[in-house]
């Protein structure tokens, strides 16, 4: 093991598969000689070259449209939108080209590629800078969308999204970029489509994702310390394949279910996991399943109001003791 | 006769949706077409029966994507606007305007970089050259040198408007080439020999390192945009005009001109007609698909599984 930031972890997954795998290419603005506005992906373009790690204009069509073409011809090309929040100019690109194209085509052709980006609230850059979108991604037919909350998930995702045959959107919570953890040195993968357990209580199961885990965590904390509330926390990890199992079964012992999500409330992550337990365990259920989300609101800027409107230990709290009740 | 053919099949009911034809503009994909290596890339736009038959598609497969018959290139997932043929390098059709010019950035980028050799050809309309996605693309392959050629197939109309009351040059595309450090080249795109000789010399340069290429090719489509358009909007005199131009017609008497025999081009384009009637009758005998293709081959592993 070795202690890693978040941010380093990006680098260090990117890097593990560049070593093994020539196809392996990574573009995108300002990630090659710069090293990425956030540092991310220091050091790659000295060790792989110029050719294999390469700065674009700024052209996010042309960024995404190149990586697809790409990745149907030979290569497995990563790109970087340097914030998810640009998605929205290359939206087409994602949704119509290279979502559908392996569907549409009878299986013709196959898509492995990446695009990280930088997701998330908290690092108060106003309401253009700071969206939480994977919702957006985990709508569409045909994309993996990945979003780990740890170093060692950075690294052991990415990789194993670099691997994957088919598109994935690799969603890196970017107030998380700073934070620290013990990640595996050598080959490390971790198969996406599982979920994690990382607290097994017994009196509720909170799930969350990114950012909003490690607020979970504490607020389990809290529930036992101060109310004697046993539960589980799960970081669901990866929202598209689903791990539907790991949080049923945890439901199906605790009888109460909690999501915790960054997105806006319409339609978040939160309400197809809600909904599938609704359906599928809803005689297990002891009490009403509960959304902690961010309001419906875009995301302001100043610090007092972001912090008022994210998720967070305290609000998780409230809602588990309501639920208790 | 395969577009032609189309077009009767829509009046018949037996072709659904909507459909583009490029009847008038046969001359660019034969060009094209003719001069690629098989192993060179190209996309198109929605209006590609003409550029997916000439990579080697067969009629029966785009006739029967067309009914959405089992027989079908793409077995009825994709249809009229999405003919496709990997295997012979027709890279796909792309029904948003202008997308598919970045991935064939992408194609020439990764040609690049295994030194294949190969080139990627993109054709599109006049209409593109107001989209964004032309300008991100024609930057992007200008500056990383790229093998590929784009080749804006100008019919004189981006939908029903004229394109020249939308643009802000006379020649959409070639007039825009200086601002990515391209030459201007416009050509007519109905002399088939010319547009031959433009694509071997574009071909040549991509393939030896020179780069991209930008080529305006003019064109005149003898129908309207779509199936729903009736084309009413052009004068009569400009499409009767323009039905002289013909590039089957013209190019016919041109070869009659040379020496060739009536008696030969006359048992080509009976062969030919033989071969489309051919393929409208084994389209018309192949069954719907199978419905369970509706949920597979979202994924590389066959599936379309979201959840465990």
């Amino acid at each position: 093991m070795a202690e890693l930031s978040y941010r380093e972890a990006v680098a260090a997954g990117i890097a593990q598969e560049m070593r093994r795998d020539d196809r392996v290419v990574f573009i995108g603005e300002d990630v090659a000689a710069a090293g990425g506005v956030f540092k991310t992906t220091e050091g790659l373009q000295a060790e792989f070259g110029p050719i294999r790690v390469r700065d674009t204009p700024i052209a996010e069509q042309a960024i995404i449209g190149a990586t697809m073409g790409a990745a149907m011809t030979g290569l497995r090309p990563i790109a970087e939108i340097m914030f998810s929040d640009f998605f929205a100019v290359c939206w087409d690109l994602v949704v119509n080209q290279i979502a559908k194209t392996r569907f549409m085509s009878d299986g013709q052709c196959s898509f492995p590629l990446v695009i990280r980006c930088a997701n998330g609230g908290g690092s108060r850059f106003g309401a253009q800078h700071s969206q939480s979108v994977e919702n957006w991604a985990m709508a569409v037919p045909g994309l993996k969308v990945i979003a780990p909350s740890t170093p060692a998930d950075v690294k052991g995702l990415l990789a194993a999204a670099i691997r994957d045959p088919d598109p994935v959107l690799f969603f890196e919570q970017k107030s998380l970029y700073g934070t620290k953890g013990d990640v595996p040195e050598g080959e490390h993968l971790e198969p996406l489509g599982n979920a994690k357990v990382l607290r097994d209580g017994s009196d509720v199961t909170i799930v969350a994702l990114a950012a909003m885990v490690p607020r979970a965590m504490q607020a389990a904390d809290v529930l036992q310390k101060e109310h004697g509330i046993s539960a589980t926390v799960i970081d669901v990890r990866s929202l598209v394949p689903l791990d539907a199992t790991t949080i049923f079964e945890s439901v199906s012992k605790t009888g109460r279910l909690v999501t915790v999500e960054e997105n806006p409330r319409l339609c978040g992550w939160g309400a197809e996991v809600s909904s599938l337990v609704a359906e599928e365990l809803f005689w297990d259920l002891e009490g009403p399943i509960v959304r902690v989300t961010t309001p419906h609101v875009p995301l302001p800027s100043a610090d007092a109001l972001e912090d008022a409107v994210l998720p967070n230990a305290e609000r998780i709290v409230a809602s588990v003791l309501k639920l208790a009740d | 006769m395969l577009e032609q053919r189309a077009y009767d099949l829509f009046m018949q009911n037996l072709i659904k949706g909507t459909s583009h034809l490029a009847l008038g503009q046969e001359a660019v994909a034969a060009g094209f077409g003719t001069a690629m290596r098989d192993d060179d890339y190209s996309f198109c736009t929605y209006r590609g029966h003409n550029h997916t038959l000439v990579r080697g598609a067969s009629m029966t497969g785009i006739l029967g994507e067309l009914m959405g018959r089992e027989c079908g290139l793409l077995r009825g997932k994709g249809g009229s606007m999405h003919l496709m043929s990997v295997e012979h390098g027709a890279m796909g059709s792309y029904a948003i305007v202008g997308a598919h010019m970045p991935i064939a950035a992408g194609a020439a980028w990764s040609a690049q970089y295994r030194k294949s050799g190969q080139v990627a050809v993109c054709f599109f309309g006049d209409g593109t050259t107001n989209i964004g996605a032309f300008h991100e693309a024609l930057n992007f392959s200008a500056i990383w040198s790229l093998p590929v050629i784009y080749v804006c197939e100008n019919n004189l109309y981006m939908e029903y408007t004229p394109i020249g009351e939308v643009t802000a040059v006379e020649n959409p595309a070639a007039d825009r080439a200086s601002a990515y450090g391209l030459d201007a080249i416009l050509i007519d795109g109905n002399d088939v020999d010319l547009v031959y000789a433009t694509a071997n010399a574009a071909l040549d340069k991509a393939r030896s390192g020179g780069g991209p290429s930008l080529i305006e090719v003019q064109t005149y489509r003898h129908g309207g945009h779509s199936r729903a358009d009736p084309g009413k909007y052009r004068p009569d005199e400009e499409i009767a005009a323009w039905l002289e131009r013909d590039p089957i017609k013209t190019y016919r008497q041109k070869l009659l001109d040379a020496g060739i025999d009536t008696v030969t081009l006359d048992a080509i384009d009976a062969e030919t007609s033989e071969q489309v009637d051919q393929a409208e009758e084994t389209a018309r005998n192949s069954q719907p698909p199978p419905l369970d293709i509706a949920e597979i081959d979202l994924w590389s592993d066959g599936s379309s599984t979201w959840r465990n």
